[in-house]
C-alpha cells in the first residue's frame, strides 16, 4: 500500500544516486587568465583546417587565425584592400600579370621565414588539389598543367601571378583575399606529404602557417585548441583559445552565465534579449555576408510568369520578419549582393503591400492565387519565418505548404531542382561582387548536362541579359564602369530575378564583461581572435 | 550424465555455442545491409555533405565517381562489403580521418560513460532487489518499486536536462557539460581515451577529479534507467528463488538468514541476472545517444548523429557495426555465460 512513508522512502532513494554529484562541487566560477573559452557550433567543419579544402564556417574563422594571406579586406572596416604579407604590389595594364612584393621578416610559426616561394607553392597546390574552393582560382583559367609556369617566385621576396583569363583587377584580389589564399610552409608541407597529397591529409589536422595562433588539436564536434605562435607578427594577448562545441543557443547562454566559458558566439534572438545591454557583458557585433532569401523555381508553371513573383515579393513583410521574430540578428536587405560588397544597392524596393500583390497575381492570370510548397531549414528561426510567410501569402490567395528539413536535406533537393519554393541562405565566396551575382544570375545552359550549376540553374532562371552582363562586369577593368554594370544587374534583378531576397546576417558574440576585442570580420576567415583581451 | 551425445563428439553446450556463433556474421550482415541501404535512401546527397553547396560540378562529379556512388546500388554495396573485408570502413567526411580512427577516439568516451553508469547500477540495484525481494510487501519494498518505475518512465534526456537544471544551473555544485572543464581541454596525454583514466595514468590529479565530477551526472543518470531493470528483474528472481522448496529446506536445517538469502537464493538467481546485467550493459553502450546528445559527452553516440545529419554514411555504417557488433557480442558472452553456469542447459 502506498503510504506518506513510503512516498517520503522513495524521494529518499531517488535523492541518493541524483545528488551525488554534490561531492564534487568543484564548479569553477570563471576560466583562467590565459585561455579563452568559446561556445560556438564546430559541427559544419568539412575539409579540416587545410586551408586548400576548407570551405565551411567554422574551418574558415581557424584558418583565418592561423594563416596569413597575400591581400585582405582593411580590418580598420570598409571594402578596401591592403596588403598582408604583401607590402605592396603591381598590375600590368592590361590586368594580366600582378607582381607581389613579399613582406620581410615573416616567420612561420616554425620560426623559417615566408618567402615568394612558398606563398606560389600555396597557390599552386590549390588549383593542383583543385578540391571545393580550387574554382576560386581555376577561374582565371588556371589549370595543374600551367600554374607552375603562371604563379611563379622571380625572386626570393617577389611573386609573379599571370592570369590565362584577363579579369577585374579587385575581383582577382578579392578572390586572393579568400581561405584558399593562405599561405603555407613548403618545406613543412612537403615534409609532411602521403601519396602526393600535397600535405592535404597533414594539413587537415596540423598547421603550418605564419598567423596568431597554431593548431593544437581538433576533436569533430567536440573542440578546437589553438595556442599563440611564437613567431607570430601580431602576438595574440590571451595564448590559448578553446573553441568548444556547443549547439544550442541556450546551452552556450547557460555556460557564459556560470562562467564555463568567455565568449558565447551563436547565441539567437531570444537569448540576446537576456545579454544586451546587461553590464556584465560585452559585445561585439558586424554585419555578415549571410543573405536569406526565398527561390522560387521557374520550373513550376505559376511562378513562370514574372507578375506573380512580383507579387510574392511584394506580399512578404520584410519588416515585421525581422522587426519580431529576428531582433538583432537579421535586418532587411532585398539585393543578391549583401551590404558590405563593394557594388551593393541599398534599393530595398519591396514593402508589404497585399493590394498591389493582389493585383499582380490577377495580372499574372492567378486572380484566386495558386497553391504552392515551401522547403525551409527545421532550424529556428526558419520555421518562423516560413509561417509568417505563409501567412502573408495566404493574404493574397497563395497557399502554403511548410516543408521543414534538415540544412543539407534542404540543399540536395533544390540542386535536384525538386523544390517549388525554398528559404535557404547564401554567403559569397569572396569579397567581390562577382561570386553572388554569377551564383544568383548566370546560367548557361539550363540543361541538366551544363557545365554551371548556379543557384539560377536551380530555379531554372534563364535570362540571357543577365547571364551577358555577369560576364562582361567580371572582366571589366574600369572600375567605376564595373559598378554600374552590378548596379543594374541588382535593378534587374529585382524586377525579373525568381529570388526575393529577404534579410541579411548581424553576427553577434557576447563576452563576459572581463574579456573584451574580438575582432568580427564580414566573412569567417577575416575574425580574428588575436586582439581578445581579458582582465 | 555425460556431457556429449552419441551423434557427435562435441559437447552440446559448445555445439549450442558454435550455433550462436555462426549467427553474429549473419546479424551483422543484416545490419549493414540495413543501415546501407538507410544510407542511400536518405534526402541527402552525400557528395553535398564532402564538397558544400558551392562547389562546382566538375568537382561534384569527381567525388561522385571517387565514392563510387555513379555506380548502381549493388555494386556500391560489394565495393564498401570489400573494403570492410580489409577492414577499410572508409573515410568521415566530418572528421577527414579514417572511420576505424574516428572509432577508436569516440568510442572509449562512450565505454566510460556506460561502464561507469552499469557498475553503479549493478552496486545499487543488486541489493536494492535483493532486500526489496527479502522484505517484501515493506516500505522498503514499495519505495524501491516507485524509484524503479520512475527510473522506467521518465524519458533519460528529461532526467538529464532536469539533473544540469538543478544540480549545474540553479545549485553550481556539479560541473557543466563536456568531459573535462576547458582548462584542461588538451592538457593531458590520451592513452587510453577515457578521461578519468588517462588523467590518473599521468598522475594529474586536478584534471582528475574534474573528470569524475564531469562523469557523475550522466553516468548516474544512465544508471538510473539501469538500475531500475536490473532492480525490479532482481527482485522477480529472487522472490521465485526464495519460493522454492530448497530454500524452505535451508531454512529446516537451521541456516542463517544471510547465507540463505546470498549463497542459496541469491546464487542460483545469478545465471539469468548475467543475461540481464549484459543486455542492460549493451543497451547503454548503444543507447547512451540521448544522454551523450544532452551532456554534449563525445562519445560514438554523438558521433552517430552529427555523422546522420551530415550525411557522411561511411561514418554511420562504421558506429553502426560497431554499436551492432558490441550488442551481439554481448549477447553472445551473456548465451556462452548462461551455458556454462547453468547445468541444465548443458
Amino acid at each position: 500500500m502506498l503510504t506518506r512513508r513510503t512516498l517520503l522512502a522513495s524521494a529518499a532513494a531517488a535523492a541518493v544516486p541524483l545528488a551525488a554529484p554534490a561531492i564534487f562541487s568543484g564548479a569553477r566560477a570563471a576560466t583562467p587568465r590565459n585561455i579563452v573559452a568559446m561556445a560556438k557550433q564546430i559541427d559544419d567543419i568539412i575539409g579540416a583546417f587545410d586551408p586548400g579544402e576548407s570551405y565551411e564556417f567554422s574551418n574558415n574563422e581557424g584558418c583565418g587565425n592561423l594563416y596569413r594571406k597575400l591581400v585582405i579586406p582593411d580590418p580598420a572596416g570598409g571594402d578596401r584592400l591592403v596588403g598582408d604579407l604583401a607590402e605592396k604590389w603591381e598590375v600590368s595594364k592590361d590586368g594580366a600579370v600582378f607582381t607581389f612584393h613579399i613582406r620581410h621578416g615573416v616567420l612561420f610559426e616554425s620560426g623559417k621565414p615566408l618567402t615568394a616561394e612558398d606563398a606560389a607553392f600555396s597557390l599552386q597546390r590549390v588549383v593542383k588539389m583543385n578540391k571545393t574552393p580550387g574554382f576560386i582560382l581555376t577561374q582565371f583559367g588556371l589549370t595543374a598543367d600551367n600554374v607552375e609556369a603562371m604563379v611563379r617566385a622571380t625572386n626570393e621576396y617577389t611573386l609573379e601571378l599571370k592570369l590565362p583569363i584577363v579579369q577585374a583587377t579587385s575581383f582577382v584580389l578579392y578572390c586572393l583575399s579568400a581561405t584558399c589564399g593562405c599561405v603555407v610552409e613548403k618545406a613543412t608541407v612537403l615534409a609532411n606529404q602521403a601519396n602526393g597529397d600535397l600535405g592535404n591529409a597533414w594539413l587537415k589536422m596540423h598547421s603550418a602557417g605564419a598567423g596568431s595562433y597554431r593548431l593544437v588539436e581538433w576533436k569533430a564536434s567536440d573542440h578546437i585548441i589553438l595556442e599563440a605562435n611564437p613567431h607570430a607578427a601580431t602576438k595574440p594577448h590571451v595564448p590559448r583559445v578553446v573553441i568548444r562545441h556547443v549547439a544550442d543557443p541556450s546551452a552556450q547562454l547557460l555556460a557564459l552565465q556560470k562562467g564555463d566559458v568567455d565568449i558565447a558566439r551563436d547565441l539567437v534572438s531570444d537569448q540576446l534579449k537576456l545579454v544586451l545591454n546587461k553590464p556584465d557583458y560585452n559585445v561585439a557585433r558586424r554585419p555578415q555576408l549571410t543573405s536569406m532569401y526565398i527561390g522560387m523555381n521557374m520550373g513550376v508553371p505559376e511562378l513562370q510568369k514574372v507578375e506573380a513573383r512580383q507579387a510574392i515579393k511584394t506580399a512578404i513583410d520584410y519588416e515585421a520578419i525581422a522587426k519580431n521574430i529576428t531582433p538583432n540578428l537579421w535586418s532587411v536587405w532585398q539585393s543578391f549582393l549583401p551590404k558590405g560588397i563593394p557594388g551593393a544597392v541599398a534599393d530595398n524596393p519591396f514593402k508589404k503591400d497585399v493590394a498591389k500583390a493582389k493585383a499582380l497575381l490577377a495580372k499574372a492570370g492567378y486572380p484566386n492565387g495558386f497553391s504552392v510548397t515551401l522547403d525551409h531549414f527545421a532550424k529556428t528561426p526558419y520555421p518562423e519565418i516560413a509561417q509568417a510567410v505563409q501567412a502573408d501569402l495566404a493574404a493574397i490567395g497563395v497557399k502554403v505548404q511548410l516543408l521543414a528539413g534538415e540544412q543539407k536535406q534542404v540543399i540536395s533537393k533544390t540542386r535536384a531542382r525538386q523544390q517549388q519554393l525554398a528559404m535557404l541562405t547564401w554567403f559569397p565566396d569572396f569579397l567581390d561582387a562577382h561570386s553572388n551575382a554569377q551564383a544568383f544570375c548566370q546560367n548557361i545552359d539550363d540543361s541538366d548536362a551544363t557545365k554551371l550549376k548556379s543557384v539560377a540553374w536551380r530555379y531554372h532562371c534563364f535570362d540571357k541579359e543577365m547571364t551577358e552582363l555577369v560576364d562582361a562586369a567580371v572582366k571589366e577593368l574600369d572600375t567605376k564602369k564595373r559598378m554600374e554594370m552590378y548596379a543594374k544587374l541588382q535593378r534587374d534583378f529585382f524586377q525579373r530575378g525568381p529570388f526575393a531576397f529577404m534579410l541579411q546576417n548581424v553576427e553577434i558574440s557576447v563576452m563576459r564583461k572581463d574579456v573584451s576585442g574580438l575582432a568580427l570580420g564580414v566573412l569567417p576567415d577575416y575574425t580574428r581572435y588575436a586582439p581578445i583581451t581579458k582582465a | 550424465m555425460s556431457g556429449t551425445s552419441d551423434a557427435s563428439p562435441l559437447p552440446v553446450r559448445f555445439r549450442a555455442s558454435l550455433s550462436s556463433l555462426a549467427s553474429v556474421p549473419i546479424t551483422l550482415f543484416g545490419l549493414i545491409l540495413v543501415t546501407f541501404l538507410i544510407g542511400r535512401a536518405m534526402p541527402i546527397d552525400p557528395v553535398i555533405a564532402i564538397v558544400g553547396d558551392h562547389a562546382p560540378p566538375d568537382v561534384i562529379a569527381r567525388v561522385r565517381a571517387e565514392l563510387a556512388l555513379d555506380k548502381p546500388l549493388p555494386v556500391q554495396f560489394w565495393i564498401y562489403l570489400e573494403h570492410l573485408a580489409r577492414g577499410d570502413l572508409g573515410s568521415s567526411v566530418m572528421t577527414s580521418r579514417p572511420v576505424t580512427t574516428d572509432i577508436a577516439t569516440f568510442f572509449p568516451a562512450t565505454l566510460e560513460l556506460a561502464t561507469t553508469a552499469i557498475l553503479i547500477a549493478i552496486l545499487l540495484g543488486v541489493p536494492l532487489g535483493v532486500f526489496a525481494a527479502r522484505y517484501q510487501g515493506s516500505h522498503f519494498d514499495h519505495a524501491v518499486r516507485v524509484v524503479s518505475l520512475a527510473g522506467q518512465s521518465v524519458p533519460i534526456f528529461v532526467l538529464g536536462l532536469l539533473c544540469l537544471l538543478f544540480f549545474y544551473v540553479k545549485l553550481g555544485i556539479a560541473p557543466g557539460t563536456g568531459q573535462q572543464d576547458v582548462l584542461f581541454e588538451g592538457m593531458v596525454r590520451e592513452v587510453t581515451g577515457m578521461r578519468v583514466l588517462d588523467a590518473a595514468l599521468a598522475g594529474d590529479w586536478d584534471a582528475f577529479w574534474d573528470a569524475l565530477a564531469h562523469l557523475a551526472q550522466p553516468a548516474l543518470v544512465l544508471a538510473y534507467f539501469s538500475l531500475s531493470i536490473i532492480t525490479r528483474m532482481t527482485r522477480a528472481f529472487m522472490l521465485e528463488a526464495l519460493a522454492g522448496e530448497y530454500i524452505v529446506a535451508a531454512r529446516a536445517k537451521g541456516l542463517s538468514d544471510a547465507r540463505i538469502l546470498w549463497r542459496h537464493a541469491f546464487g542460483n538467481i545469478m545465471v539469468p541476472l548475467i543475461t540481464v546485467i549484459a543486455l542492460a550493459y549493451a543497451g547503454l553502450l548503444e543507447g547512451a545517444v540521448l544522454t551523450e546528445t544532452v551532456f554534449s559527452w563525445p562519445g560514438i553516440g554523438l558521433y552517430l548523429t552529427g555523422s546522420l545529419l551530415n550525411a557522411d554514411m561511411n561514418a554511420v555504417l562504421g558506429a553502426t557495426l560497431v554499436i551492432g557488433s558490441v550488442y551481439v557480442g554481448l549477447n553472445l558472452l551473456a548465451d556462452l555465460a548462461y551455458r556454462l553456469l547453468d547445468p541444465r542447459v548443458r
